[in-house]
């Protein structure tokens, strides 16, 4: 069993990702007790599935490196992964909470060695990929995953493949008797930091994602540009594995849209700004790459004005003030036709291009109102701020689309407030 | 200039976007327009109107009352509902570029020879006439609408169509002298022109 120590003087966040891992590590460097709890077999939450961050183009790797570091260094944090939060109930300062943990299959004294997975036959989706590629049934979710601990998948549990696995590890790190448990904890207060996960773009008809292979997502880009990606970092497009160089964005994927979801996901314009640029970057000055952004009006907030300005100075990158209209594919080369009219001159236009990557929206990855009845949601389900939501507090992209260095911010406000609360409980009780 | 077109001129000076909302069909949600272009992207006659739907919404806003009005760009518009569907505001586009031509007529600066207006009015009449569209009649008012010469190429042409319905039943061959309309035409008639005064006060026409 694992054995959970909190009280009333306890913070629980939940979601490791990076608004989680800012928000725990900002309490317990403050004294307080933490406990994070995570749904994935690992923390990072979606930062870690970035190439780049805009707007310096610097790697998320290396502000993950230093969260780890602390996070390692700290006694006060208490870490559940592949745990979810089920219920949580009562007030400011006394909260009963249900946590479910899923059996991993394996234990700590694993050491990513690696042997299990060689051993193994059976392969699986990678999520880490958004499932463009397969992985081991025995995995490590990604290299810089924390835990560094292997996973079991529960596909395999029970067949011959898992006691290959088990036979397979030298260091009796396999498990495959483990099972799902629920420990009920008491703790004070509640950092809320699920955070987002894009719409799903098979829903936006007209751009045919479901039927065409080279129209993929903005965050499908994301993991092509990693060098231990699915493409081993080359823009390689899904249908023939040719390069691709001459890209479309179309902006507000499934955003601002009465038919999906009708907040601006506010990071989209700048996701698709810098993946412009990754263009340049693989391709030099080869003249046939290029980006065509269709947009309706590019969302560049404050500081981010001068990105703008850079990329619009690019030759590289055209601009075309247009919600495209549809989709269609040419059968032939696999080409994709994009279908429309220029705002600018109303121009009908019926583009060609090797790749089209939609700008998908975020939303939550889970709706307020389903933490619990109290908490108070916005229309697209995001953590509204609320005297009613008591010491239950959003965090980062659980409560707005947000980039990572509001996320953060978001994560440090809440901390504070989390913090308050535990305060006053300890005061109470001296 | 009709005399309500004066009228409308003077009552709403400059302000069209006001206009439009209190006198067209689902006028009121063309300020919701954003101009990202999908209704004219998505419409099968894109190429062929002279203002696709959402540069007509900016015109309004613009201010281009004798433009807009006088257009036969709504005319087009075939219910075919390629954009709504599409429509991120949801707008009601058909429905507006339908209020738009009806006001448009209504006001009397409508495109004269406009066909879409022509035949709307024909059928207007048809069906108004008994209560039940009589489709022989009809058809031959439409084939015939630019003179004998045109009409009867135009029936030759649409003959072998013409025979098919006969022989389905589609069609009464007798229906100029026995067509069947409802049972009380009069009433329809009362009913009709009360309908016409209800709406014309609401939109403050003096019929
Ligand atoms: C295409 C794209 C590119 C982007 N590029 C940039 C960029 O360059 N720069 C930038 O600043 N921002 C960028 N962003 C935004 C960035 O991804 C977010 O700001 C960031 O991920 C927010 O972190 P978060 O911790 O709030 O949420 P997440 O990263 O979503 O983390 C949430 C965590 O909670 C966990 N979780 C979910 N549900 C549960 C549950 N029920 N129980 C327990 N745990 C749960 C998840 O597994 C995850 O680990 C980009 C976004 C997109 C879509
Ligand atoms: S579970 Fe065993 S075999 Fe697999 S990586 Fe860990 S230590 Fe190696
Ligand atoms: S940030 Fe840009 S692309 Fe994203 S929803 Fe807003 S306007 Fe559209
Ligand atoms: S689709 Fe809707 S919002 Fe877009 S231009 Fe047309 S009417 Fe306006
Ligand atoms: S309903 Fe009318 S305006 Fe709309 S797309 Fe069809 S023809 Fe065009």
């Amino acid at each position: 069993m694992t054995d959970v120590v909190a009280t009333n003087e306890t913070i629980l966040v939940v979601g490791g990702g990076i608004s989680g891992l800012t928000a725990a590590l900002e309490a317990a460097e403050c004294g307080k007790q933490v406990l994070l709890v995570e749904k994935n077999p690992s923390v990072g939450g979606r930062i870690a599935q970035l190439y780049k961050y805009f707007p310096k183009l610097c790697r998320p790797s290396c502000g993950q490196e230093i969260n780890l570091r602390r996070l390692k260094a700290n006694k006060k944090i208490r870490l559940l992964t592949m745990a979810e939060v089920t219920n949580v109930a009562g007030t400011a300062g006394d909260y009963d909470v249900s946590i479910t943990i899923h059996p991993r299959y394996v234990n700590e004294n694993c050491t990513a060695c690696g042997a299990c997975a060689d051993a193994v036959t059976a392969e699986i989706d990678d999520p880490f990929n958004y499932n463009m590629t397969k992985t081991k049934a025995a995995y490590l979710p990604y290299n810089m995953a924390y835990p560094q601990r292997y996973v079991i998948d529960p596909s395999i549990v029970g067949s011959e493949d898992a006691n290959k696995a088990k036979a397979a590890c030298k260091y009796e790190a396999i498990d495959l008797d483990m099972q799902e448990q629920t420990i009920e904890i008491k703790v004070g207060a509640v950092i809320w930091a699920t955070g987002w996960r894009p719409y799903d773009a098979a829903k936006i008809q007209p751009y045919g994602y479901d039927r065409f292979p080279n129209v993929i997502t903005s965050v499908e880009f994301e993991r092509m540009m990693d060098p231990f990606g699915p493409t081993g970092g080359k823009l390689l497009r899904p249908s023939d594995a040719k390069p691709a160089k001459n890209i479309a964005f179309i902006q507000c994927a499934g955003s601002r849209d009465r038919n999906h979801l009708t907040h601006c996901s506010r990071i989209c314009c700048m996701a698709s700004l810098k993946q412009s640029t990754y263009i340049g970057e693989q391709y030099g000055d080869d003249a046939d790459a290029k980006a065509t952004i269709y947009y309706i009006d590019i969302r560049a907030i404050d500081r981010f004005e001068d990105f703008y300005k850079k990329v619009q100075a690019d030759e590289k990158v055209h601009f075309i003030k247009s919600k495209v209209a549809n989709i269609t594919q040419n059968r032939d080369t696999g080409d994709v036709v994009l279908h429309g009219v220029d705002t600018e001159g109303y121009q009908r236009y019926d583009n060609t291009h090797d790749l089209c990557v939609l700008a998908i929206g975020m939303e939550p990855s889970v709706r307020a109102d389903q933490i619990n009845d109290s908490v108070s949601a916005d229309a697209s389900g995001f953590i509204q701020p609320n005297g009613a939501n008591a010491a239950i507090f959003g965090a980062g992209c659980a409560t707005n689309a947000l980039d990572v260095n509001r996320a953060v911010q978001s994560a440090t406000a809440a901390a504070l407030r989390a913090i308050q609360v535990v305060n006053r409980v300890s005061s109470a009780e001296a | 200039m009709s005399d309500v077109n004066t009228a409308m001129v003077q009552k709403y000076r400059n302000d069209f976007l006001k206009e439009v909302e209190e006198n067209v069909e689902e006028g009121h949600w063309v300020k919701m327009c954003m101009q990202c272009g999908v209704c004219s992207g998505s419409c099968p006659f894109g190429p062929d109107w002279d203002h696709p739907p959402q540069e007509i919404f900016m015109m309004i806003r613009a201010g281009k009352r004798d433009e807009v009005l006088t257009t036969e760009s709504m005319w087009m518009c075939t219910s075919c509902y390629n954009c709504i569907v599409r429509c991120p505001r949801e707008l009601p586009i058909t429905h507006i570029m339908h209020g738009l031509a009806n006001y448009a007529h209504r006001l009397g600066i409508a495109p004269k020879m406009n066909p879409t207006r022509r035949f709307a009015k024909i059928f207007w009449n048809n069906i108004a006439k008994t209560g039940r569209v009589n489709e022989l009649a009809l058809s031959l008012k439409l084939y015939f609408m630019d003179g004998f010469m045109s009409g009867v190429k135009n029936a030759l042409a649409m003959a072998s169509v013409g025979i098919g319905m006969l022989k389905t039943k589609r069609l009464n061959p007798f229906a100029l002298i026995s067509h069947k309309g409802v049972k009380n035409p009069k009433e329809l008639h009362v009913l009709l022109k009360k309908a016409r005064e209800i709406e014309d006060r609401r939109k403050g026409i003096a019929s």
